[in-house]
């Protein structure tokens, strides 16, 4: 397989069809880059017309090269060559297979040993409440159990030096676990999302509007800051969350990691302001 | 004249395919006609007008609409001939898993929904592993993993294909659909014949017995546990 050092994404039209301000921009390896923008501003697109490795042939009109030149037909196509793994924003599979199987058929299209399936389900499993069986039907995991079994999958099997994330964020699974196990070493990784905490962990930010890129913004030194506290807030935010699903009651203690000196009426609306 | 044929069952985005096909090869200066085969009624033809291209509907009523198509090939060529068309497109009513309607000199193309499961390219016969490209449409609905099991599970029933994913709804990929088509030399000849034998079925139900017990029927007759045999005179 070809080396990743970089990727280049040439813009093409926004949905009125008027040029993207984007013209060209450079991701490297080791990036993690973020996409931002309303719901339906084309965050989804951007990263289909990457994962399709696009030639001016989508709706966009976007172009994307790799290491500066025009990836083949084989590059795009072929699963066994394929660069990029994507977290697509899709929540269901469709597949009328047990949970096993899939894994196997799966690891088989990317020529991926098959030793691995039973670590694979492991993995989700750290991710999500009830565990996933082998012998569990696709169709019927909840829509928790399928995200967190897309992840281990992309993870594990589609494992590759490009990795697009569609909003990780929803069907409550455990995002910084997932993104983790997602992330890897020396990754160019592009994630989609609406969450603070994860916009601010990446690097750069691409803003999307009307279906194209209007603007890159790097993370400035006070969203640093920003983003250590607002960890802090989100893992209160998980820790209440594991509280309130296993059917307990919160108390005014359980705020107080984030808050330590404030009454605990103003931590709420503090929290709730958040 | 270049003829393409397009299969694929109903609903599984032919239409919509061509449709973003043909914007392009109009703007290559390729001059395309299309036909659309159905049985009943068909609606294709209204979306196809928007496209200012010469269109021709059939409609098959009492025959198998496959056979109906092959049987008026020769009026199709004739009709983009007369439109001054250099490549005849054919959509198919795509009902019949049994027949495949491609000749040797076409570019077949199926089409194939891949929400349809991984399980369907296997069960869907010779129009999906005689085509020369298979297109696959739904994409967007499904997660990549799917999308990789399915490509594996149409190798394995037509190992010789092309296969492209393309998305109805926003034309993505089309353009290597349009590339195939103007990139081949195929040209139909009056000598057309088929890859693949139609099934046989001359049997008392081809010809309107409406009765169903089995004393009703002569012909061609195959039962359940896979014996074929003749009845009649
Ligand atoms: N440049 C463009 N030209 C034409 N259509 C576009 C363009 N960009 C996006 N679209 C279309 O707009 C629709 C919405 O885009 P998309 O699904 O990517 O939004 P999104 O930002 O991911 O929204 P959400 O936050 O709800 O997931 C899609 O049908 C997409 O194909
Ligand atoms: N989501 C999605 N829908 C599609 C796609 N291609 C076609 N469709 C939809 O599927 C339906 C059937 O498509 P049509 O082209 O009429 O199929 P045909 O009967 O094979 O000609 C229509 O509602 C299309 O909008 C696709 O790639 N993605
Ligand atoms: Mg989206
Ligand atoms: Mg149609
Ligand atoms: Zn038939
Ligand atoms: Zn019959």
């Amino acid at each position: 397989m070809e080396q990743i050092k970089n990727i280049t994404i040439i813009g093409g039209i926004d949905k009125s069809g008027k040029q993207e301000n984007i013209k060209c921009f450079d991701i490297a390896q080791g990036e993690i880059i973020g996409i931002v923008g309303p719901t339906g501003s084309g965050k989804s697109q951007l990263i289909s017309d990457i994962e399709q490795l696009s030639q001016k042939d989508s709706s966009t009109h976007r172009q994307i090269l790799i290491n500066g030149e025009i990836p083949s037909s084989e590059l795009r196509n072929n699963p066994r060559q394929k660069m990029v793994a994507q977290l697509s924003q899709n929540m269901n599979f469709l597949a009328d297979m047990n949970v096993r199987d899939f894994l196997l058929l799966h690891a088989q299209c990317r020529g991926k040993s098959m030793k691995n399936i039973d670590k694979i389900i492991y993995m989700a499993n750290q991710l999500t409440g009830e565990p996933i069986k082998p012998n569990d039907n696709l169709t019927i995991l909840s829509g928790g159990q399928t995200r967190a079994l897309m992840v281990a999958d992309v993870a594990v099997i589609s494992e590759s030096p490009i990795v697009l994330i569609d909003e990780i964020e929803n069907a409550g699974i455990k995002k910084h676990e997932a993104l983790e196990l997602l992330s890897g070493y020396n990754k160019l990784i592009l994630i989609v999302t609406h969450d603070p905490v994860m916009a601010l962990s990446t690097q750069k930010r691409i803003i999307m509007k009307n279906g194209g890129m209007t603007d890159i913004i790097d993370s400035s030194p006070e969203e640093k800051t920003i983003s250590t506290q607002l960890s802090q807030i989100d893992q209160t935010m998980l820790k209440l969350r594991e509280i309130i699903r296993n059917g307990q009651h919160i108390e005014g203690k359980d705020l107080n990691q984030i808050f330590p000196e404030l009454p605990v009426n103003k931590k709420i609306t503090t929290l709730v302001n958040y | 004249m270049k003829l393409v044929i397009i299969a694929g069952t109903p609903g599984a985005g032919k239409t919509s395919i061509l449709i973003n096909t043909i914007k392009l090869l109009k703007g290559a200066n390729t001059k395309p006609a299309v036909v659309k085969v159905d049985c009943l009624a068909t609606d294709d033809d209204k979306r196809f007008a928007t496209l200012s291209i010469p269109v021709l509907t059939g409609l098959s009523r009492d025959m198998c609409p496959d056979h109906f198509s092959i049987y008026n090939l020769d009026e199709m060529v004739k009709f983009a001939d007369k439109n001054n068309a250099d490549t005849l497109i054919m959509e198919t009513a795509g009902l019949c898993h049994r027949c495949a309607p491609y000749t040797d000199n076409c570019l077949g193309i199926c089409v194939i929904d891949s929400t349809s499961g991984p399980n369907n390219p296997g069960k869907t016969g010779p129009f999906l592993s005689c085509a020369d490209i298979v297109v696959v449409t739904k994409g967007d609905m499904i997660s990549q993993a799917e999308r990789e099991i399915f490509r594996e599970k149409i190798l394995e029933a037509n190992p010789e294909c092309t296969i492209l994913d393309v998305n109805g709804l926003n034309g993505q990929g089309a353009a290597e659909v349009a590339k195939h088509i103007m990139a081949s030399d195929k040209k139909v000849t009056d000598e057309e014949r088929l890859r693949h034998n139609a099934p046989f079925a001359v049997c008392t139900l081809c010809v309107g017995e409406q009765r169903v017990s089995k004393k009703y029927h002569r012909g061609l007759l195959r039962n359940m546990n896979g014996f074929q045999e003749y009845i009649g005179e």
